[in-house]
């Protein structure tokens, strides 16, 4: 834990994360204004009274991207804890059991991988109709594939230690050997890449807000703001500048956090998960 | 060598077909009656009809697997529910913008990651070594959709040097564009050549050949640099089929006439045609420049053919 802490990437990150998350927690306390409701002129420059301008609607920007980082978060969790669900459960057991099991998850994996991941979610949400679930839907279904992969090549090292076979001969069944046995010993690189895959997540919700497949309007989100706020670079460019430098650092925090976390845990997990 | 390349083809004949399933599949997921929603909400019951015979839904799921492969075989990709047109027509009129674009952007990303990461590799943890990971960071972090905004205020509103959008100004056009798209690459490459090329001198060969007499800045671009781009021509390659999809993004940012602006405008249409073979091309294209790049790493490191 010490060595952690004393890590520069790991510490920022966290704080920046930390930060992030209370934003978005405490939205409802710290957000000076309604985030839907117009209260000054359109497109009004930063000022004193309002830190961040108003947006083309005459809406709060400061208080539009505090709102914006709870879908940003929302979308980022439920994602990672479907995708890893998911795929942890399928890696483990194609990893375990193999045969037909581990040919079918494999090869649907290589197919998953072959398509480029973020045209496959837009793909997604073409078709199932833009909203916050669809994306996350999306978004899931194409994030498993990374956790499926990683946990059956680490199943495949642990099932032949001996603790395993120890457990098999005094009678576990299988799915208790995998529980109990086999998951906790590949955990570690789970978390790792569930860190980053926070991260991507939330890049990519904010690319799809950005190209209008996201978070519908008035539900803030940091994608979509941006996405408005192209429209007026030239008269109002604190528009697009706020909630792009929002999604950039809480980006940056989650990699360094993701980062610090390998380099404190196992530095070989860089190669497993990248 | 042949080997190596039928391996390769025959590696990819399942992918490919998966992913031609994954596309047939897409309207099969539109919720509720795929007719009805494509045709639109009050639509009268003859266009939701038109539409199902249009798209072949009133036939069994097997047959119209089997059309559309066999349709596809023939390169008919389908007509636009907007224009009637052949959206293949439709494609391939924007498929130069778009590889116009992500060549450019390798363009810039080249001219930007070697000359950083060479020097990056040779002075190791100097200050021009800090100054390059301090640009990597920030290259991988920053979001395009971002990047290009951040670009277009500054060259193109404040300065005006370039123009805001579109591909009517010839190169001073593309400028912008393939930088927004060109940074992230720069950043992974620049990181890439410096850990590789610094790997590499510390080898042996390049202080025997130093230790021979052979000038330091020899050793290093005829030596040592020679091994150190082979892992970053796989990247490369990989990276290029990324810029594809990257394309989608930045061609929004700047309204460039490409496949990924197509794309985008065929889903707020709902023309559902257009989309799928949309899809499908940029994912083929991902495919076969995945492929060629896998062929290439084979040619230059042939420890590769072996595995």
């Amino acid at each position: 834990m010490k060595r952690l802490f004393r890590n520069f990437a790991f510490t920022s990150g966290l704080v920046l994360t930390v930060l992030i998350l209370l934003a978005a927690i405490a939205a409802p306390l710290l957000a000076p204004h309604d985030p839907n409701v117009p209260i000054g002129n359109r497109l009004e420059k930063p000022s004193n009274a309002h830190m961040f301008g108003l947006d083309e609607l005459g809406r709060d920007v400061l208080s539009r991207m505090i709102w914006g980082a709870r879908v940003s978060l929302r979308v980022g969790f439920s994602v990672v804890l479907l995708a890893s669900l998911v795929g942890v459960t399928l890696g483990a057991i194609s990893g375990y059991f193999g045969g037909i099991i581990d040919v079918l998850v494999m090869r649907l994996c290589d197919i998953l991988l072959a398509f480029p991941g973020i045209l496959l979610a837009i793909a997604l949400v073409a078709v199932l109709g833009p909203s916050l679930n669809n994306v996350i839907l999306a978004l899931a279904v194409i994030g498993w594939v990374g956790y499926a992969r990683l946990v059956r090549g680490q199943v495949l090292k642990v099932r032949e230690m001996e603790y395993v076979t120890a457990a098999k001969a005094l009678g576990a069944k299988s799915p208790r050997v995998i529980i109990r046995h086999v998951l906790p010993n590949v955990i570690n690189p789970v978390i790792v890449m569930a860190t980053l895959g926070l991260a991507g997540a939330i890049l990519a919700e904010a690319a799809l807000s950005f190209l209008g497949l996201g978070v519908q309007p008035p539900t803030p989100s940091w994608g979509g703001m941006l996405s408005y706020g192209r429209r007026y670079l030239g008269e109002a460019n604190h528009l697009a500048i706020f909630p792009g430098a929002a999604i950039m650092i809480a980006v940056m925090g989650l990699n360094f956090l993701g980062d610090g976390l390998i380099d404190a845990l196992d530095p070989k997990y860089r190669k497993l998960i990248r | 060598m042949t080997q190596y390349i039928i391996r390769r083809i025959l590696q990819m004949i399942p992918i490919t077909l998966g992913i031609l399933t994954l596309i047939f599949s897409l309207i099969h997921l539109i919720p509720g009656d795929p007719a009805v929603q494509i045709a639109g909400e009050g639509a009268r019951p003859q266009d939701v009809l038109s539409v199902r015979k249009a798209l072949g839904l009133d036939q069994p799921l097997w047959k119209q697997y089997v059309n559309y492969l066999g349709r596809l075989a023939h390169g008919d990709l389908g007509r636009s529910f907007r224009t009637n047109e052949s959206v293949a027509k439709e494609i391939a009129s924007r498929y130069p913008a778009t590889m116009q674009l992500a060549f450019g952007a390798m363009f810039v990303a080249l001219l930007v990651a070697f000359p950083l990461g060479i020097i990056s590799a040779i002075y190791r943890n100097s200050w021009i070594d800090n100054l390059a990971r301090f640009f990597a960071l920030i290259g991988v972090s920053m979001p395009s959709f971002w990047f290009g905004p951040l670009l277009i205020i500054a060259f193109a509103i404040n300065h005006p040097w370039f123009p805001v959008s579109g591909r009517e100004e010839g190169w001073k056009s593309l400028v912008l564009p393939s930088l927004t798209m060109g940074l992230a690459l720069a950043a992974i490459l620049t990181r890439m050549i410096r850990v590789s090329l610094a790997e590499e001198l510390n080898q042996l060969y390049v202080t025997t050949a130093i230790a021979k007499g052979v000038t330091r800045g020899k050793a290093i671009f005829r030596h040592a640099l020679k091994n150190a781009l082979i892992p970053v021509i796989t990247i490369l390659g990989l990276q290029f089929g990324s810029l594809l999809t990257g394309a989608i993004i930045t061609e929004q940012i700047f309204s460039w006439p490409g496949l990924g602006r197509l794309l985008i405008q065929s889903i707020t249409t709902r023309d559902y045609p257009q989309v799928q073979a949309s899809i499908l091309v940029i994912a083929l294209t991902y495919i076969m420049v995945n492929f060629i790049s896998d062929l290439l790493y084979g040619i230059v490191d042939p420890r590769i053919k072996l595995e």
